[in-house]
């Protein structure tokens, strides 16, 4: 395993080398919005990368319901942290971007908010993880995953009913109208470059959750050893 | 060897008792009770609305303060069955876990409805409401908000009761699913109290909440209670 995990590391250093080249230097500056709007080639694969992590988690935490697996609990814990470092990457670029563009840092629109709420679930979710005891934490945490799975619609279109209610000022922005090709292949390269970052660092989290796992069965072997021998004397 | 207690007799049982603990201590209604009222005093004297004002914010209030009033109720929903290890016989015991879970929540239905009832008033007299809207519905929007409340707030209190920080951890992972039932309830009380526009839409979102959510927690609450 050790050599396919370097190999994709370095893989994924490499493209994200190429990439963000792409991003600087080679795709052309926005018309309107100027250099500003590069941060989208950060902004969007990390947004698409969260996303990615949050239902990994979801699907490993629905397996972990059906099958008590520790590897499938490791990956689910791996994938929700990586996933809320990555959602908190969106949300710290997405109001840097907003901020000269729209002229405000933050609106309460639907998809912002919804992305807010996604990273609340899901820290709600790691400080759950943090705090069980002993082998409760997986299950415990397969449960939340669930709950907060469902939820995501129901608060997209909650917030999608406030706001149509509640009408905003009209909002520019965003990419609606198709990019330009150099553009498009800059964006593409991203992606991908996050894509398999993404997954190396899941990988990686998961080799240590495997050894924490590893770490505490010893453990728990060890007193039960001792309690066995203490009842023996 | 006796057969399995039914489901129906389960949770009756679990209800009696509950409500008849409740009667006899009060520990539950009266923080709450207490706990709402200081909401109202420190809300006013945050905001100083007038009567106009108030009608816009009375349903993100009211609802604020009964959210914040349950959390109460619930945390000691399982605290008093871990004395003496009443879960842990329940466990081992072949009564069907979702009896139990239902009866909960049923009973801290009944303990929030009971408070929404002795503090409505209140709020209608200190914010000087009155409904421009179909107040018929409020009622209606008061027990579908409730139950969404108190559903997953039993069930999340079941998994905090297990962790390390206990009591403390419920707000923490309630509080994140239930924003956009919040947003529901807030948004049709508003409605009815300004008449402004329909309330119908987010009584229709509150309904599709409270069914999926309780869906979800009647299948993994087995799971949950029997987690080691």
């Amino acid at each position: 395993m050790k050599p396919a995990f370097i190999l994709a590391a370095v893989a994924a250093l490499a493209l994200l080398g190429f990439s963000t080249y792409e991003a600087l230097y080679v795709a052309p500056t926005e018309a309107l919005q100027g250099e500003v709007q590069r941060i989208f080639y950060y902004h969007v694969p990390c947004a698409w990368v969260a996303g990615l992590c949050f239902f990994f988690n979801f699907c490993a935490s629905a397996w972990f319901l059906f099958r008590r697996n520790q590897a499938v609990d490791a990956f689910a814990l791996a994938s929700a942290e990586v996933g809320v470092v990555f959602c908190t990457i969106v949300l710290i670029t997405g109001p840097l971007w907003a901020r000269p563009v729209w002229g405000i840092w933050w609106t309460w629109d639907a998809r912002l908010t919804t992305t807010f709420v996604l990273w609340l679930i899901y820290a709600s979710y790691l400080i759950l993880r943090k705090f069980a005891t002993g082998g409760q934490g997986a299950v415990l945490g397969a449960a939340l995953s669930i709950f907060g799975f469902a939820d995501v619609p129901i608060v997209y279109f909650s917030i999608r009913i406030f706001r149509t209610q509640h009408p905003q000022p009209v909002i520019a922005g965003g990419e609606n109208s198709g990019l330009e090709i150099h553009m498009l292949y800059a964006f593409l390269w991203n992606l991908l470059a996050f894509t398999i970052l993404g997954l190396v660092i899941v990988w990686a989290r998961y080799l240590v959750q495997r050894v924490d796992q590893a770490v505490e069965e010893a453990h728990k072997a060890a007193a039960l050893r001792e309690s066995a021998a203490g009842g023996a004397a | 060897m006796s057969v399995a207690p039914g489901f129906g007799t389960v949770l009756r049982m679990t209800i009696g008792k509950d409500l008849r603990m409740e009667w006899r201590s009060k520990d539950a209604i009266n923080s709450m009770l207490f706990f709402s009222l200081l909401v109202v005093v420190i809300f006013s004297f945050s905001f100083d609305p007038t009567a106009e004002t108030s009608r816009e914010i009375a349903g993100g209030l009211i609802w604020t303060s009964f959210l914040f009033a349950a959390v109460v109720a619930l945390n000691q929903t399982w605290a008093r069955e871990l004395r003496s290890q009443a879960l842990d016989a329940f466990r081992v015991s072949p009564a069907p876990p979702n009896s139990l879970f239902l009866a909960k929540a049923l009973g801290n239905m009944i303990f929030v409805t009971i408070l929404e009832c002795l503090m409505a008033p209140l709020f209608t007299m200190f914010y000087n409401l009155r409904a421009l809207g179909n107040w018929k519905l409020l009622p209606v929007i008061a027990i579908l908000g409730t139950w969404a409340l108190v559903v997953n707030g039993t069930f999340f209190a079941a998994m905090s009761i297990r962790t390390r920080i206990r009591e403390t951890l419920l707000p923490l992972i309630l509080f994140p699913i239930s924003l956009p039932a919040l947003l529901a309830m807030v948004n049709a009380t508003t409605a009815v109290l300004t008449g402004d526009y329909s309330p119908i839409i987010w009584i229709k979102l509150l309904t599709v909440y409270d069914v999926v959510f309780t869906t979800i927690c009647l299948m993994l609450f087995g799971t949950v209670i029997n987690a080691e």
